[in-house]
């Protein structure tokens, strides 16, 4: 309790830091993110955090220094090299994508580990800097990386903001784009830089192998929960921030613990609740609407029975009587008339049921969908009368009023169907 | 050259041959990326097995593998289907998942029997690959990594060689292999339980990344060359083990990294038979608009 205080509470100075840091940190990546998960190109920021090991090596060695504004340059370098020969091989040899993906990611890393033997077998200063890169180092965050952080997070949402309109069309269609005269291989040029600069800062929290998470993650969840893009960056970069803090909170509070697997563990777990509660596409809100769907049909289908056997002159319908006449699932058929008497459109008198005025309209209605359908499809699409009966039973729970009106009038307001029963009014 | 280079080259073209074999398969079916994620995410199934049996033992690691890659092939399943993610976005959600969960079970585990970190994760070390040496009746047989890779790569070779029709229907055409009734799901776990059994007997000698340039690159070079897929895969074998042995060489000469050399050398034949190739076409461009 003391360490939560302690933490949420921000006053100590080191949280602050780490908590500030892995904010930025998660906001840059979930904006950048954003786009490259509405381009197709997730796995490109994996691609791109293994490849520009080799640039900070190359940065080191040039500076002799872990001076991280170096090792950056060289990181953003090697990524630019490497995302321009992955595209060359898409382009010119018959390997496909996912194949080029891994070619360059294992290829740049392999350059890259021979690179870190070759320094630090020449043993020029300490090359903790390095290991801070693969590894990830959330939890030592210093003031000057934070100053590093900040400027490039501004660069970045100020580049989102200047050019969100063009970004966004560029990402949705690149050919209408370059239609309306955009420059698109600047933009992808600009797109796939800010990637670049968006793993090169993510990696220093979260290291080589789990830098795609933070692009790749919140973006996916984000997805579940809205269309609009401007909406989609601000919900990825809440997710994001969120799981950075709470990464942070448990390795304050843990001893050894690393911050960066924490950070990915949290924002897999909003995904996973998000794909079973996000509204219209959750899967919980999905099976929802498919219940609802079940029971309207039900009701629909039990109120046409009603009007069948009212039709027949059957006077005493009682859960038998609907069962010789349709066959239901007893059980389902208990319920259905139970919300049925619930919502008014049938009444309960012993083991007798009988039609409200409500139901007898809501009846009348569906019969009349039925039996329109079954005209139309004789009249319109040449269709034999015995073979209208099934198709009529599923779309007289689909037909809107809207599609009625225009049927009737297709149809000149018929009175009878074609097995000659009398449509409803 | 003595013994104990030999026996780490030795390592190295059976890891590479095992995984080229496999990779041949992994592009025809442009799934390469799900064998680079699982050869991530069967982290947790290792750290687990050495939680629980408190040593190095291969059995309980290898379950522990097949069970985490199967998982994963599921979770990405899970996520495409389910909710419309897309296929990238699918597999990086879940081989981060599963890594950073492997990362997190090493650090609770730490001053345990575990010894495995984070860079020995990345990096693996085949270099030391010969200090495991094996007598029996005071006779050397090999060291442990040739010995559990050698019958890797014989069920592998028999797979490939018993399973070649199921295997190349299957990673030309899906909907024709469906439709002659070859259950198309079974084949493609089939392919994959053996690629994270593989990743995970590696992942000791070459680390998770590298692995993945054991799996892509000569597979990658082969399929530069030439279109038959038995060629395919003798030409990926003999890639594989020029880029071990020069590799080995390279490394031991600058002394550095081992696995991280043949990987570089895998990639830089491939970009050289790249190069040869569009020379050639060039060549023969020309000279066929010379003989109009």
């Amino acid at each position: 309790m003391n360490s939560l205080l302690e933490f949420f509470s921000f006053t100590n100075p080191t949280v602050r830091t780490v908590v500030l840091g892995t904010v930025l940190i998660a906001v840059c990546s979930s904006i950048v993110g954003t786009y490259t998960y509405l381009r197709k190109r997730s796995l490109v920021g994996d691609v791109v955090a293994h490849a520009i090991f080799p640039g900070i090596c190359f940065g080191f060695v040039l500076s002799g220094s872990k001076n991280p504004i170096y090792l950056m340059l060289g990181a953003i370098l090697a990524g630019w090299v490497a995302l321009i020969l992955m595209d060359a091989i898409v382009a010119k040899t018959k390997l496909k994508t996912d194949t080029a993906q891994a070619f360059i990611l294992t290829f740049f890393f392999g350059l890259g580990t021979v690179f870190l033997a070759y320094i630090q077998k020449s043993g020029s200063a300490s090359q903790t800097g390095l290991h801070d890169f693969l590894l990830g180092k959330a939890a030592n965050i210093t003031r000057f990386d934070l100053a590093v952080f900040g400027v490039i997070s501004l660069l970045l949402i100020v580049l989102v903001i200047t050019y969100y309109k063009v970004f966004k069309l560029i990402s949705f269609n690149e050919d209408y784009a370059a239609s309306l005269g955009y420059n698109v291989r600047f933009y992808r040029f600009l797109l796939t830089t800010m990637t670049v600069i968006a793993v090169a800062v993510g990696i220093q929290a979260v290291g080589v192998v789990l830098m795609s998470a933070l692009l790749i993650t919140p973006a996916a969840t984000a997805r579940l929960w809205t269309h609009k893009l401007h909406r989609l960056m601000l919900i990825a970069g809440i997710f994001g921030a969120l799981s950075g803090i709470f990464g942070a909170y448990v390795s304050f509070t843990a001893v050894n613990m690393p911050t960066g697997p924490w950070f990915v563990v949290f924002l897999t777990f909003f995904a996973i609740l998000s794909i079973f509660v996000a509204p219209k596409n959750g899967i919980l809100s999905k099976l929802k609407q498919k219940r609802n769907n079940a029971n309207k049909i039900n009701q629909e289908n039990v109120l046409k029975t009603f009007y069948n056997l009212i039709e027949r002159g059957v006077e005493q319908i009682t859960t038998q009587v609907i069962l010789e006449k349709r066959s239901f699932i007893p059980r389902v058929l208990e319920s259905t008339l139970s919300k049925l008497k619930h919502q008014g459109f049938v009444d309960r008198n012993g083991s007798v049921y009988t039609l409200t005025e409500a139901g007898w309209d809501e009846a009348k209605r569906v019969v009349r969908l039925h039996r329109l359908w079954e005209l139309y499809l004789t009249k319109r699409m040449n269709y034999k009368d015995d073979h209208i009966h099934g198709l009529a039973e599923s779309m007289e729970h689909i037909i809107t009023p809207e599609i009625e009106k225009d049927l009737l009038k297709e149809l000149d307001y018929p009175t009878t169907d074609p097995h000659e029963s009398k449509i409803p009014y | 050259m003595d013994l104990n280079n030999l026996l780490v080259m030795l390592t190295a073209i059976l890891i590479g041959s095992s995984c080229s074999l496999l990779g041949s398969f992994l592009i025809l079916r442009k799934s390469v990326m799900i064998g680079d994620a699982i050869s991530h995410s069967v982290l947790p199934g290792i750290v687990l097995a050495f939680i629980f049996t408190e040593e190095r033992a291969a059995f309980p690691i290898l379950i522990g593998a097949a069970v985490f890659g199967v998982l994963t092939t599921m979770f990405i399943q899970f996520l495409q289907r389910r909710s419309n993610v897309q296929e990238g976005a699918a597999i990086g959600i879940s081989f981060t998942f599963f890594f950073a969960l492997g990362v997190i079970m090493i650090a609770l585990s730490t001053g345990g029997n575990v010894d495995i970190d984070q860079e020995c994760v990345l990096f693996g070390e085949i270099a030391s690959s010969y200090l495991d040496k094996i007598f029996i009746d005071g006779y050397f047989v090999g060291t442990r990594s040739i010995l559990t890779m050698a019958p890797v790569l014989v069920i592998i070779i028999l797979f490939v060689i018993l399973g070649m029709k199921g295997l190349r229907l299957t990673s030309f055409n899906e909907d024709y292999a469906k439709a002659l009734g070859i259950n198309v799901n079974a084949w493609n776990y089939a392919l994959l339980m053996l690629v994270s059994i593989t990743a995970v007997l590696s992942f000791e000698a070459v680390g998770a990344v590298l692995v993945v340039g054991f799996l892509t690159i000569p597979p990658a070079s082969a399929y530069l060359i030439t279109n038959n897929l038995s060629k395919m895969l003798w030409i990926s074998v003999l890639y594989t083990i020029l880029a071990a042995v020069g590799g080995t060489l390279l490394a031991l000469e600058l002394d550095v990294t081992i696995s991280g050399m043949i990987v570089s050398v895998s990639g830089i034949l491939f970009l050289i038979t790249w190069l040869i190739q569009i020379l050639v076409q060039k060549r023969n461009k020309i000279e066929s608009l010379k003989s109009v």
